[in-house]
């Protein structure tokens, strides 16, 4: 007996890039499905997963994530992971997320000061996140980056919290999955490619999964591992209150 | 308002004494100043051009696969499964030269609009780009704003920029060269042309509002020299705003895949002018414009002004009274301006209205179409030469250390990997991509179908200079070819035409002698040229740009999953040189950098052996014989070799994965090459040198790698195609001998690391 797809929502912010991809991502998984959140509106469609695209919402005139962070959708993006709704912000979603107080730290412009696109190595530090529990403790997942202001930073106290309550979930590594010199592509602290919240159910990123998940292309099918991981616990957590 | 339209103001304006008469002819005595402005710029070079339509005309424009060739604002090309490619490139040099972020930015976001004005979803960016050399600072400052200007708006939009090529040759240090090449995906049944009907129609004006930026570019910057004034022609660079520019994608699309316009065009090139009367002559109606009504970012704006503003993000369209309150509800969504500003009308004449004051009143066709046509009488230049150079020991001694001399070309800005550049762009973005930047063309499959598209452009300026014929020919072919070590098939060119001042009689005969050139090439492989552009005046202080027709050509697969790169694969696997053409000094990279010197007559594509090369070569890729190909082009065989072997560390083939190794520095293995030349007389032509054999350029050349046991199903397909086995994929290093007798041994790392070398020249 199969179950029930699990309903996706890719929010749209104008000048979001990537939610096309994220959109494409999600419908190559048989047991998802997947639809489309406009900015304007304030309806989640009763979606069990929302993913924030990535993308130059609003431009980035501001500051990465700043403006979007007031969308009419937003308010509600906020009280559904408030409710412990399952949250993934890529790239400009993760700025987003920061900027929407849902993530801590803050993303500041690469060390390079330019935007790199770039395949990275990416350690899973912890499998105990519903975006990484298909994942082995410590695997790699190659994927690209893509991005102007991709550096993590956050202050040593919150950082401090954060290490002892396992959020970091990402880290740039080389291919052996050592924190080398030169993997660690725009300066991020603590090679921080990920994080996730006290809670657990809100997740940014700045790599793309949603550009990783067929083997024939370019970029490769590590980021499956990611979106198979957010399946699978909607549909364990489903099991459980069926 | 009060503005003359006298003969000073129109020679101010760019026009000349003739044309000027010319246009008091049309009108009927003295235009109004409104009209004076919207004939310099649509009879300017950029926009008419009158010195080059006579010529273009010897190009193939049409074939099975062709449903739009030159005239639209982008070709169009059937790729099968109703799905077409519309596909144009267009220069933004002198911008660029001016202001090389904002420059080369709109450049994209022109270039972009041609293709989705047709109603083609943007799907791949390449860029061409030439600048002086990179040891002068002011250089270094135009190739860094020219790039990040084009990372910054291409990657906002979500368009994978997937390759495209550098230059640097001390010809274009006055005069920088940014071609933006676009292309997108179409259904066949869905194309829009932009071609105004319906009398009473609305003109609806979209996106941007029109601001002072871009006046006169066309005519100012783009149709005449540079000079000691190039500082000052700073405001005639638009500012681009890629945000406004991904919503109207997003809008326009709608619009066209609602069928909610009737037609639609981009305002470019002297704006809201070329666009409303292009339409108009097209259509064969008239347009009333009235320029009052359109939003303006600054109030005091004056009629002529605002009908040649180049403020970018704007497009017009054509749409019927029941269209209307579905094309406002789409902009608002997406926050975008959209205004009625006239209307279509029986006139066939480009009206514009101003607080019910007629400005203008021109014949729309005339206007268009009625340029003036130049033909400036050729002149072969005096620095041409017939006969190759004499490569004897006094003129070009041979080096000492052949592995050094590799080095040296593999660390040349020109040979060096252009990953600095190309790190900076979104390359994956669309999830189509198949190959990165960095091999021989960009290729992309077509979701939902086993189908795909590959792209590669090329030219070699400087073998352009010493023949223009033999250089623009080769640039087809070596276009066709890194298409065919892919695996696609070529079937269509798009073209850059950059020249400097067609008025002079040597630089018209470049022209001529590159059109011809690329005709012939393009009739040969089967290639039409769909769309393009010619950007003359690239001149500074009065010296030339190297002649540089760019050619961007798009290929087709039935199956993309044969596609192949150029690395190195597997150790064993048996290195094959298809071709067998001589190693040539002339032109040739290792002329330039040994010895300094740009002289000589460079060889002559044979196209029959060069059609008949890319079709074996596709057929070996497509019976999946082939593990690797690769183009010999600048630095020859031996700078070919390395790039596979570089490309087989970096890019992860089988046993030599590390990927990232070049990054970490830690890296298991490279792969290598053990080869050997064979007899110096059949690589190295009558001078019979070692370093012609390893370095020397020659048309027609492809290295490919194949398991050993593939070896003889290779044989069978290549049949009477001349090519021979040069050794085997080793590790580590790269050893060349000839006949058996060592020439140099050099440790791929060290390849790699003289390979990877820009950033330094860059600091």
């Amino acid at each position: 007996m199969s179950s029930a797809p699990v309903r996706f929502g890719v929010v749209v912010f104008p000048g979001s890039n990537c939610d096309a991809d994220a959109y494409h991502a999600v419908s190559t998984f048989p047991d998802a499905g997947v639809q489309y959140l406009w900015h304007k509106d304030t309806d989640l469609k009763d979606v069990q997963a929302v993913i924030l695209p990535g993308g130059f919402s609003y431009g980035d005139y501001l500051r990465c994530g700043a403006i979007a962070r007031f969308s009419p959708i937003m308010q509600s993006v906020i009280d559904f992971a408030e409710g412990g709704g399952l949250v993934m912000g890529i790239c400009n979603g993760f700025q987003t997320l920061v900027e929407a107080g849902l993530l801590p730290g803050a993303l500041i412009r690469n060390t390079g000061l330019k935007f790199v696109c770039r395949y990275v190595n990416l350690r899973v530090e912890t499998t105990d996140t519903p975006f990484t529990g298909a994942c082995e403790p410590g695997e790699l997942l190659r994927i690209v980056v893509k991005h102007n202001d991709g550096n993590y930073t956050v202050d040593p106290e919150t950082l401090a919290h954060m290490k002892a309550d396992d959020q970091i979930v990402l880290r740039y590594a080389d291919a052996a999955g050592e924190r080398v010199e030169g993997a660690n592509p725009n300066g991020a602290l603590d090679d921080i490619a990920g994080v996730c919240n006290a809670a657990r159910n809100v997740f940014g990123m700045m790599p793309h999964p949603e550009n990783s998940v067929e083997a024939g292309l370019a970029g490769g099918a590590d980021g499956r591992r990611l979106f198979q991981s957010l399946i699978d616990s909607v549909l364990r957590t489903a099991e459980v209150t069926s | 308002m009060n503005r003359r339209a006298t003969l000073e103001a129109a020679i101010k304006l760019g026009l000349t004494a003739d044309e000027y008469a010319h246009i008091c002819k049309i009108q009927g005595g003295e235009p109004t100043y409104v009209e004076l402005a919207i004939y310099s710029l649509m009879w300017s070079e950029h926009c008419s051009y009158k010195h080059s339509r006579p010529i273009l005309g010897r190009f193939p424009t049409s074939g099975p696969r062709i449903l739009q060739g030159p005239g639209e604002n982008a070709g169009i090309i059937d790729v099968g499964d109703g799905w077409a490619v519309a596909m144009k490139v267009e220069s933004h040099n002198h911008p660029s030269a001016v202001e090389p972020f904002q420059g080369a930015a709109t450049g994209v976001g022109g270039i972009v609009r041609d293709i989705f004005t047709m109603g083609a979803r943007p799907c791949v960016s390449m860029d061409s780009l030439r600048f002086g050399e990179l040891t002068e600072p002011r250089q270094r400052f135009l190739l860094d704003g020219v790039v990040g200007g084009i990372a910054h708006y291409g990657n906002c939009l979500g368009i994978p920029t997937i390759g495209g090529e550098i230059y640097f040759e001390p010809s274009y240090a006055g005069n920088c060269l940014v071609n933006a090449m676009s292309a997108g995906m179409i259904r066949t049944d869905n194309i829009v042309r932009a071609i105004a009907s319906g009398v009473g129609n609305h003109v609806v004006l979209i996106g941007s509002k029109t601001g002072r930026d871009g006046i006169g570019g066309a005519s100012v910057l783009a149709s005449q020299e540079f000079d000691e004034t190039l500082e000052e022609k700073r405001p005639s660079v638009q500012v681009g705003d890629p945000f406004t520019e991904k919503k109207l994608i997003e809008a326009c699309l709608e619009l066209i895949h609602r069928h909610l316009v009737v037609s639609m065009q981009d305002l470019g090139a002297a704006g809201l002018t070329s666009s409303s009367s292009e339409m108009s002559s097209k259509g064969h109606v008239g347009l009333d414009i009235h320029a009052d009504r359109i939003p303006l970012r600054e109030a005091d704006m004056e009629p002529w002004e605002i009908m040649i503003s180049e403020s970018q993000e704007r497009m017009l369209a054509i749409v019927t009274d029941e269209q209307l309150a579905d094309v406002r509800e789409v902009c608002e969504r997406w926050d975008l301006d959209c205004t009625v500003i006239g209307e279509v009308t029986d006139s066939k004449m480009l009206r514009i209205w101003w607080h019910g004051e007629r400005v203008a009143n021109i014949p729309a066709r005339r206007l268009a179409d009625e340029s003036p046509v130049i033909r400036t009488p050729s002149v072969k230049p005096s620095y041409i030469v017939d006969e190759p150079v004499a490569v004897d020991d006094t003129g070009y001694p041979q080096p000492a250390d052949l592995g050094a001399a590799l080095t040296q070309l593999l660390a040349a800005p020109n040979i060096a990997s252009k990953r600095w550049a190309w790190e900076q762009y979104d390359y994956i973005v669309q999830a189509n991509t198949m190959q990165i930047p960095g091999s021989d063309a960009a290729v992309l499959r077509i979701k939902d179908t086993a189908r795909g598209i590959a792209f590669s452009n090329d030219c070699n300026g400087r073998h352009c200079y010493l023949d223009p014929y033999r250089g623009a020919k080769a640039a087809v072919a070596e276009a066709a070819r890194n298409l065919a070590c892919a695996g696609a098939l070529p079937v269509a060119v798009t073209d850059c035409l950059n020249f400097g001042n067609p008025e002079k009689g040597e630089i018209y005969w470049q022209f001529e002698q590159a059109v011809e050139g690329i005709a012939e090439a393009c009739e040969a492989l089967g290639t039409p040229v769909v769309s393009g552009n010619v950007s003359f005046y690239n001149e500074s202080f009065g010296q030339a740009i190297y002649p540089t027709p760019m050619i961007g050509m798009l290929g087709v697969y039935d199956d993309v999953s044969v596609h192949i790169d150029d690395a190195f694969k597997d150790e064993g696997d048996v290195i094959v040189l298809l071709g067998a053409e001589a190693g040539w000094m002339d032109g040739s990279e290792y002329q330039k950098i040994a010895y300094g010197k740009v002289e000589g007559r460079v060889p002559d594509v044979d196209l029959q052996l060069e059609v008949e090369l890319q079709h074996k070569l596709r057929a070996a890729i497509e019976a999946r014989l082939l593990k690797s190909a690769h183009d010999c082009a600048e630095g020859g065989l031996a700078v070919a070799l390395a790039e596979c072997c570089i490309a087989g560390g970096s890019t992860g083939g089988a046993q030599f994965a590390d990927p990232e190794a070049p990054r970490s520095g830690r890296h298991g293995r490279w792969p290598g090459a053990d080869v050997d030349l064979g007899s110096a007389a059949s690589v190295a032509g009558a001078a019979g040198r070692p370093d012609l054999a390893l370095f020397g350029e020659a048309p027609t050349r492809v290295i490919v790698t194949v398991a050993a046991e593939l070896l003889g199903p290779l044989d069978e397909v290549l049949g009477g195609l001349p090519h021979r086995v040069l050794g085997r994929v080793t590790g580590a290093d790269m050893r060349c001998t000839m006949e058996g007798e060592e020439l140099f041994t050099v440790a791929v790392s060290e390849l790699h690391s003289a390979y990877e070398s820009l950033p330094q020249r860059l600091a």
